[in-house]
């Protein structure tokens, strides 16, 4: 059963969430967008919306941390065990009551608001329950396991999710963790399976390379002659065009 | 010098009688679905008015196109990269759907199955955003005709204090208005994922859908406020110049089905290194110089020299070189661009309409055909010619003076000519032009034909009928249609093929007077209605006929 959750699972979720963008990306670009609600409404989602972006920013550098960086680097660094966590708390919690706080303005707003309400798909909906639930439980783990009774995850939670990428898993690491922990992970199991058949995948193409490029973008027609795009199947480019 | 061409075009305002044909003809064409409801590429505004969307040219709350920083650089009204980004999550700067208006339809059922009972039965107005019913209270040509309260016209209370218009002696006429296809476009310029693009060949403008991902900056970009956001795709979508069709040679659909005649397209060259620069002139009122002097003269030795070495084609030199748009602008010099001040160098130009100064000449009794009287109203009648200053010379009325004089010139010499007399070659000579250009100008104005308002150079020089396969989307892609419908709701998912060849069996059904299909050609798959022009039945416009049916 460990094993089934906790070594079995993960490499499932992890492949359905990279073949499927990968799958995504090939076969439906033009599904590929925010599908923003701002035309409709603009005086809830000016507040939420932002709060809840840069709420969840700092909640995944928050995991970055937590789980990505060994406690060895931290130690190493000379970060005492006492002000990590402090630090992990007090940002962790303000990122995510931002980031609920911002969430559930904007599910008020898709409720209330009539337009908003239309424009929401079931696949959107179950996106919503799940990041509301992974979120909440996440922020729960949090005030739990910090304030109430402390649990170093540090030293079960995040060497197993390392495990995972390194390909020696060790799910017994995980198994020992307190229930609140499995049904967060769980949660975000879930979350990241339907991740790229939702919305959220706009995450993937945050449009940083604006920064770079210069302003003014020219293409060729696309099947003109001379055009490298010539060769591709039916005008790629020109496609839809409008 | 980066020479490129650019499809350019030319409406002449005196001859616009608001007739909205060209806005519902483009709409049938390319917004006819849902998600772009509200959507109309091409829009006939009254002037004086509010605009579609309200009051867009108030760019102090909008912050569409460019501006010039301290140091003289171009920068992004509505800020650089970086503001752009931050913003990303809630763009403060984007109209909302009131600000256009929100679409609605009938509610047409009940007339049908209303009980029988004592009063007539009403469709009642149902938004097409929320479904509910709701009260009409404003749409895109709301004040249509001075139907409203010209006042907060943002034009109008930049111009002068007098602006109090008494309703009676106001003034007005239409402006239709597209996408610029600017050579400086702020949309391009603004769209963080680089989705929207300028073609190199012909210079359109256009949204990329594979690439858009919805970020909405185009939209705030836009000083015109001709990029729109697809509600249902997410997508944003503007005017595409026809491109489909304006590749083999057959104008935009607003141009073919202008009632009035009056919007010519053509190529011009450009010198692409030259833009930023022009875009930059300190002075607003240089801007219209600096515009046409980015443009350069297909007549030159050396023009067409390194129009050659930068690729570009014979025919095109030589369509560039008979452009109605590049004789409007250059040879004639009536044509102005619509708001330079925005620096994006718009390459929709408008000829001012003289009517408001023949009017009010009219009001005082005066002969309005009379060259002297004109002159004399031109200089005279301040508010006309400034409000069109405002509207095409960022504010400089010297331009546009010259402009109407050279209109009021033609009217008085073509006059003369008309009733038989011997026209005062003092009246042409006054605008600084010779009788014979005079009326050359007459006749590309009032009386060209189709091919001398039309130039337009095929896109691909082996491009025959059947040739080629072109991926465009198709008039029946719409939701629920039989075309769209991808795993993710909404259109995502493969389009399906339109012929190109489809767009040539148009041309040839325009010029020819048989019914049916031209001879020789292949049957086409299928037939886009949307390009059927009722002329007989082309072939693959009904399935073929079961033989058991034919039998029976
Ligand atoms: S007018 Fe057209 S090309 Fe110019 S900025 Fe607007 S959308 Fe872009
Ligand atoms: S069809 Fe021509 S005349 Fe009619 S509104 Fe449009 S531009 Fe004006």
């Amino acid at each position: 059963m460990n094993t089934l959750l906790w070594v079995v699972l993960p490499y499932v979720v992890l492949a359905i969430f990279v073949f499927g963008h990968l799958w995504r990306y090939r076969y439906d670009q033009f599904g590929w967008t925010t599908r923003s609600s701002e035309l409709y409404e603009r005086r809830l989602l000016r507040i939420g919306s932002p709060l809840f972006h840069v709420g969840i920013l700092f909640v995944l550098l928050g995991h970055v941390a937590g789980l990505v960086v060994p406690q060895r680097w931290t130690q190493w660094l000379g970060v005492s065990e006492t002000g990590y966590h402090w630090a992990a708390i007090v940002l962790g919690t303000l990122a995510g009551v931002c980031t609920l706080g911002g969430l559930a303005l904007l599910i008020y707003r898709r409720r209330t608001v009539g337009p908003v309400f239309m424009a929401t798909t079931r696949n959107d909906k179950l996106m919503y329950l799940l990041l509301a639930v992974t979120l909440l439980l996440g922020l729960g783990t949090t005030v739990i396991s910090n304030v109430l009774g402390e649990y170093d995850y540090r030293r079960t939670v995040s060497p197993w999710f390392r495990s995972i990428f390194l390909l020696h898993p060790e799910g017994d690491l995980m198994a020992g963790a307190p229930p609140t922990f499995h049904l967060h992970v769980l949660a975000a199991f879930a979350l990241f399976a339907v991740w790229p058949f939702t919305r959220l995948v706009h995450m993937l193409t945050a449009p940083l390379g604006y920064l770079t490029r210069p302003y003014i973008v020219y293409r060729s027609r696309a099947g003109a002659p001379g055009d490298p795009a010539r060769a591709r199947p039916p005008a790629a480019d020109a496609r839809r065009g409008f | 010098m980066r020479v490129m061409t650019q499809l350019a075009m030319v409406m002449n305002l005196d001859k616009c009688i608001g007739c909205h044909t060209c806005s519902v003809t483009c709409k049938q064409v390319w917004t006819n679905r849902a998600g772009t409801e509200y959507v109309w590429f091409n829009n006939v505004e009254t002037r004086p008015g509010q605009g579609y969307p309200r009051r867009y040219e108030d760019q102090d709350r909008w912050k569409g196109g460019w501006e010039t920083d301290r140091r003289g650089r171009l920068r992004l009204r509505a800020g650089g990269r970086f503001k752009k980004l931050a913003t990303i999550f809630a763009n403060p700067l984007m109209p909302n759907i009131r600000d256009y208006y929100e679409p609605w339809t009938y509610d047409y059922d009940t007339l049908f199955t209303a009980p029988e009972q004592e009063h007539t039965p009403v469709a009642r107005p149902r938004s097409l955003i929320s479904g509910r019913p709701m009260k009409v209270e404003w749409s895109a040509n709301w004040d249509d005709d001075l139907a409203g309260d010209p006042s907060p016209d943002p034009v109008l209370q930049s111009v002068s204090e007098q602006v109090k218009l008494e309703f009676e002696k106001t003034f007005m006429f239409f402006l239709p208005r597209i996408c610029e296809h600017c050579l400086n476009p702020s949309c391009v310029a603004s769209c963080p994922s680089g989705a929207l693009y300028k073609r190199s060949e012909d210079g359109i403008v256009l949204v990329d859908q594979d690439r858009c991902r919805g970020w909405r900056m185009c939209v705030t970009g836009c000083p015109y406020k001709k990029v729109y956001f697809n509600h249902r795709t997410g997508k944003a979508e503007k005017c595409t110049f026809c491109f489909p069709r304006v590749e083999v040679g057959i104008p935009t659909i607003c141009a073919e089905t202008c009632v009035g005649r009056l919007r010519y397209i053509g190529p011009v060259l450009y010198d692409a290194d030259r833009v930023a620069g022009a875009a930059a002139v300190p002075d607003e009122r240089d801007l219209v110089e600096a515009q046409k002097s980015v443009l350069l003269d297909p007549e030159d030795p050396a023009v067409q020299e390194a129009a050659r070495e930068s690729g570009v084609r014979d025919d095109w030199l030589e369509a560039c070189r008979r452009s109605p748009v590049h004789k409007l602008i250059f040879e004639y010099g009536v044509a102005l661009p619509l708001h330079p001040e925005y620096r994006t160098m718009p390459m929709v130009w408008y000829i001012p309409p003289l009517s408001p100064v023949v009017d009010a000449l009219g009001r005082t009794g005066h002969d309005g055909e009379d060259a002297g009287n004109l002159f004399g109203a031109i200089d005279a009648l301040r508010i006309p010619v400034d409000y069109l200053a405002g509207l095409f010379t960022a504010g400089d009325p010297a331009p546009v003076r010259e402009v109407l004089r050279k209109l009021a010139a033609m009217r008085s010499h073509m006059r003369e000519v008309n009733l038989g007399r011997v026209p005062d070659p003092a009246v042409s000579a006054s605008v600084g032009m010779t009788p014979p250009l005079i009326e050359s100008m007459y006749r590309l104005l009032a009386i060209a034909e189709y091919g001398d308002r039309y130039v337009i150079p095929l896109a691909d020089p082996d491009q025959g009928p059947g040739s080629e396969e072109l991926n465009t989307g198709c008039g029946l892609d719409f939701a629920g249609g039989p075309g769209m419908d991808g795993p993710f709701g909404e259109a995502s998912g493969r389009p399906r093929p339109v012929a190109v060849e489809n767009f040539h069996a148009l041309r040839h059904r325009q010029d020819t007077d048989e019914l049916g299909e031209p001879p020789g050609r292949r049957p086409a798959r299928r037939v886009n209605l949307l390009n059927w022009d009722g002329k007989g039945l082309p072939e693959g416009l009904f399935p073929p006929r079961s033989r058991s049916r034919d039998d029976s």
